[in-house]
């Protein structure tokens, strides 16, 4: 490891907020924030794709720097992570039917949704980082996203009941109100 | 050049491996999946709605192929996607059960706003804020989270301020109760409207508060105003069967609860107006179907078919069961149709007409045959009947206990009536010798039907005797005032002391002592005493005593068995909990007169259907218990009013009633049904009352 573990995890998670700041993920952060229980799905189903496919890209990316074949990240990355949800998908309802039945409808969602792609695109931008660094941002990630949709969705749940102009319901006031939580994350800017 | 080949072998290995690897895993990773749970889940409409209770259209597909759903369990679907489903499962598709989504508040804007607020527009907001917007605690907030609520376009706020439901687009999700903060609008099956019972917490009017049959009242005479008899007709059948004999007999308790006869008015004439609706389906030629559920092949004895078992089974067969009625008498009807005489209520055109349809639902009756003489509760046991409904109403007269009681000439009440009637419709060759001057003891409605129709048999004097004074005889006023028109002779405050042996051991006349009224006893009568040396001498020549019924409850003592049947004092069947009406043998059940004692024939009707609720329970296995928060013989705490401002005085419609020279000569029925101008008049006198609120007579200006 080359970063401090505590400064890496608070990076990922608050300063860099995948969500927040970094803008990605957008479609499922206002997909599935409208309750409580399905962005406590959603997350976790982000924090065990985003890691594994850590694992894979960093193998990948390491084999694409050998040959000097980075122009061919985005590419490969999408053909292996779908693979692998797919994958993961076959795996977990055959040998593990609980965890299936809790993440089991969220899998097909995340197969290479911006989140994920775009973390695995920023480790493999980082030449410093080594396997364990990957692993780690990843984690902190996939954590920022989860922490970042249960937030709004926490503040979705309530804003429902909030007299909102007709125009601006439903999904665009959940813009607005998504603009104002990356406005108080935008504080964190620097702490890093 | 090197390196463009290069990359193009890397994403055809990369794309190879990962094609390996996933078609590899398909097979390792392989879980057998039914694939007619693909073939289903085509069928069904694809809306994920959740109705069906299950997650998803999939896993409803799941459920219907493992066998754990029936074929009809998508709602969205309808009968065709149910026919499609159950030709992939190779079975028939079975009638399910449609479910509904009804309103029960009648309310909306007329109930005052608590405060105006600003800055919430759900009704889940407002509830949770503050428990609601308007005054009444139960009623429609009014912003309409059902509306938003339901996918299919079927709920929508109405002109009055609450939601109304279109029948024809609601597939009963259930997306609109869940919204509904405060319960008012209810998704239901048939059978849950059927067994639902008057809770505290209910939309109730006073009125349907205190009809021992729990009918939606202001429910029904809003569907006359709006012309829909046929709606109102079926409102009251989820509550009563016998719509046509209420109509003419039942003494209306809810009238005496009404809020318009609270001030200076009289109440709506709530009973006119049922019977306007009954007889208008039995005058329009038409039979209103009356639906029932899928069978369950549970199989249940009626014992009685008066009322209480006619109400019983008919409940029992809309909820898909097998009862078969056993009866002793000739016909079905019991004491309506043996000891309510025919000029109140005709039993070849009515009561027969209305049996026919309860039996029409497929529903078995055997008549001519006596619990104890003709089988017994162990032979319905062995004929394979899971539960026992026993209804055999109170058809022993109680005896005076005084001298000459048994001479000829005298006869008790029920039993005179009932051998008359069964002559009268043809049933025996029996001919009472009537005499030309009869008195008649007792005070409740069988001395009444006694008198009425000794004077119609051409007796030519009828005298009451009653021990007490009119205010406190028991029997209907209508009645009593008829009686008088007829030219009964009452003699109050007398107390029969023996009947006087003319020598041939015939009856020749009544000692009777004076009485006088001493202080309130039990039941708040004033108690008559009799005066010392007051004997008097009434001269008759036929005497009838009708003081009251009991059950005959000859039978426990043929059999063994019913040693563990308890029975009370008064020889009723005692009941676990007087709401749930479960004997103290699980599987006999009861209600009526044979467990209250000689009582109305709509509180039989009520118990009938509470039973009918028990037994539902018994037989799927449940707990015997009432509804939670029951209104069983109570009222909802500060719903009945002493004042009623905003009702002004408005004409209630007079009865119409056969002349009574024309009407004493014969039994032709003497009350007669209303116009449909007057039931439109009756009906709107109406104030759609619910628990607080009603439609004051200003706001219709």
């Amino acid at each position: 490891m080359t970063e401090p573990f505590f400064e890496l995890m608070f990076a990922g998670i608050f300063v860099n907020n995948i969500v927040l700041a970094q803008f990605l993920g957008q479609c499922p952060f206002l997909g599935t924030s409208k309750k409580m229980s399905t962005a406590t799905g959603m997350s976790m189903a982000v924090v065990f794709v985003l890691i594994l496919a850590a694992v894979f890209t960093w193998f990948i990316n390491n084999l694409l720097v050998k040959h000097d074949l980075d122009y061919l990240q985005i590419v490969s990355f999408i053909l292996v992570i779908a693979s692998l949800v797919q994958f993961v998908e076959m795996f977990l309802k055959k040998m593990v039917p609980p965890l299936y039945s809790s993440l089991g409808i969220f899998l097909p969602l995340i197969t290479t949704n911006c989140a994920v792609m775009g973390a695995c695109l920023i480790n493999a931008g980082k030449e410093e980082y080594l396997f364990m660094d990957c692993i780690i941002n990843a984690l902190a990630y996939a954590i920022g996203f989860g922490l970042a949709l249960i937030l709004f969705a926490g503040v979705r749940e309530r804003i429902i009941l909030a007299r909102v102009p007709k125009p601006l319901e439903d999904a665009s006031i959940g813009l607005v109100t998504a603009g104002i939580i990356a406005l108080t994350f935008y504080t964190f800017q620097g702490m890093v | 050049m090197e390196a463009v080949s290069g990359a193009i072998f890397l994403m055809l290995g990369l794309g190879f491996g990962c094609a390996v690897v996933l078609s590899v895993a398909s097979k390792v990773f392989y879980v057998w999946e039914d694939p007619r749970i693909a073939q289903v889940e085509y069928c069904m409409a694809g809306a994920n709605c959740g109705g069906c209770g299950f997650a998803g259209c999939t896993a409803a597909a799941a459920a219907i192929v493992a066998g754990k759903a029936p074929p009809s369990a998508c709602i969205v679907g309808g009968s065709e996607c149910a026919e499609n489903i159950a030709a992939v499962m190779g079975m028939e598709a079975g009638a399910a059960e449609a479910i509904l989504s009804k309103n029960t508040c009648k309310g909306g804007d007329r109930a005052d706003d608590k405060y105006s607020y600003m800055g919430i527009n759900t009704c889940a907001a407002m509830a949770e804020l503050y428990g609601g917007k308007r005054v009444c605690s139960i009623g429609c907030v009014g912003y309409g989270d059902c509306v938003r609520s339901c996918l299919f376009d079927a709920v929508e706020i109405g002109e009055n301020g609450f939601p109304v439901v279109d029948e024809v687009k609601c597939v009963g999700c259930g997306a609109c109760q869940k919204a509904c903060p405060k319960g008012i609008i209810h998704v239901k099956t048939m059978s849950e409207r059927l067994l639902s019972m008057n809770q505290e917490d209910g939309a109730h009017a006073p009125c349907a508060q205190t009809c021992p049959a729990q009918i939606d009242i202001p429910k029904y005479i809003k569907q006359i105003t709006e012309g829909d008899y046929e709606g109102a007709v079926n409102t009251i059948r989820e509550r009563n069967p016998l719509l046509l004999a209420c109509g003419r007999v039942c003494p209306h308790p809810c009238e005496d609860e009404c809020r318009r006869a609270i001030e200076d008015d009289e109440a709506v004439s709530i009973n006119q107006l049922k019977r306007f609706v009954a007889d208008y389906e039995m005058n329009s030629g038409k039979k209103f179907p009356i639906t029932c559920a899928p069978d369950t092949g549970k199989r249940i004895a009626v014992i009685g078919g008066g009322p209480a078992g006619l109400s019983c089974a008919y409940f029992l067969r809309r909820l898909g069961h097998s009862p078969t009625i056993y009866d002793m008498m000739p016909k079905l009807g019991g004491i309506i149709r043996y000891g309510i005489p025919e000029y109140r209520l005709p039993k070849k055109d009515v009561l027969e007409w209305e049996c026919q349809r309860i039996l029409d639902l497929g529903i078995e009756a055997k008549m001519n045959t006596k619990l104890g003489v003709d089988f017994t509760v162990q032979s319905l046991r062995d004929e394979g009947y899971d539960a026992i409904f026993m209804g055999i109403g109170a058809w022993k007269d109680y005896e005076l206990g005084i001298d000459g009681e048994n001479l000829k000439g005298c006869f008790t009440g029920i039993d005179f009536l009932s051998r008359f009637s069964v002559a009268q419709q043809g049933d025996s060759d029996e001919k009472i010798p009537i005499g030309n001057n009869c008195i008649v003891i007792g005070g409740g409605n069988t001395a009444i039907d006694c008198v009425r129709t000794l004077v119609r048999l051409g007796a030519k004097k009828v005298s009451i005797v009653y021990r007490r004074t009119r205010n406190e005889m028991p029997a209907n006023e209508v009645e009593i005032v008829a009686a008088e028109h007829e030219g009964i002779d009452f003699t109050f405050l007398a107390a029969p002391n023996k009947v006087i042996d003319d020598g041939n051991g015939h009856i020749k006349g009544l000692e009777y002592l004076k009485m006088e009224l001493g202080e309130p006893d039990a039941s708040g009568r004033r108690r008559p005493v009799p005066i010392e040396g007051s004997e008097t001498v009434m001269e008759a020549d036929m005497l009838i005593t009708a003081i009251g019924q009991k059950p005959d409850i000859f039978f426990k003592e043929k059999e063994e068995l019913l040693a563990d049947l308890q029975t009370t004092r008064w020889d009723t069947i005692d009941q676990v909990d007087e709401d749930t009406l479960q004997s103290s043998i699980p599987y006999i059940f009861t209600a009526g007169d044979s467990a209250t004692g000689a009582s109305l024939v709509v509180e039989a009707i009520g118990g009938g259907r509470r039973a009918a609720r028990s037994i539902h329970q018994y037989l799927n296995g449940e707990p015997v218990t009432p509804a939670p928060k029951s209104l069983f013989q109570r009222h909802i705490p500060g719903s009945l009013f002493d004042s009623v401002p905003g009702v002004g005085k408005t004409e209630r419609t007079p009865m119409p009633e056969l002349p009574v020279d024309e009407r004493i000569k014969s039994f032709i029925e003497a009350d007669l049904v209303i116009s449909e101008d007057d039931a439109k008049h009756e009906s709107n006198r109406c104030l759609y009352c619910c628990r607080v609120c009603y439609n004051k007579d200003t706001d219709a200006a």
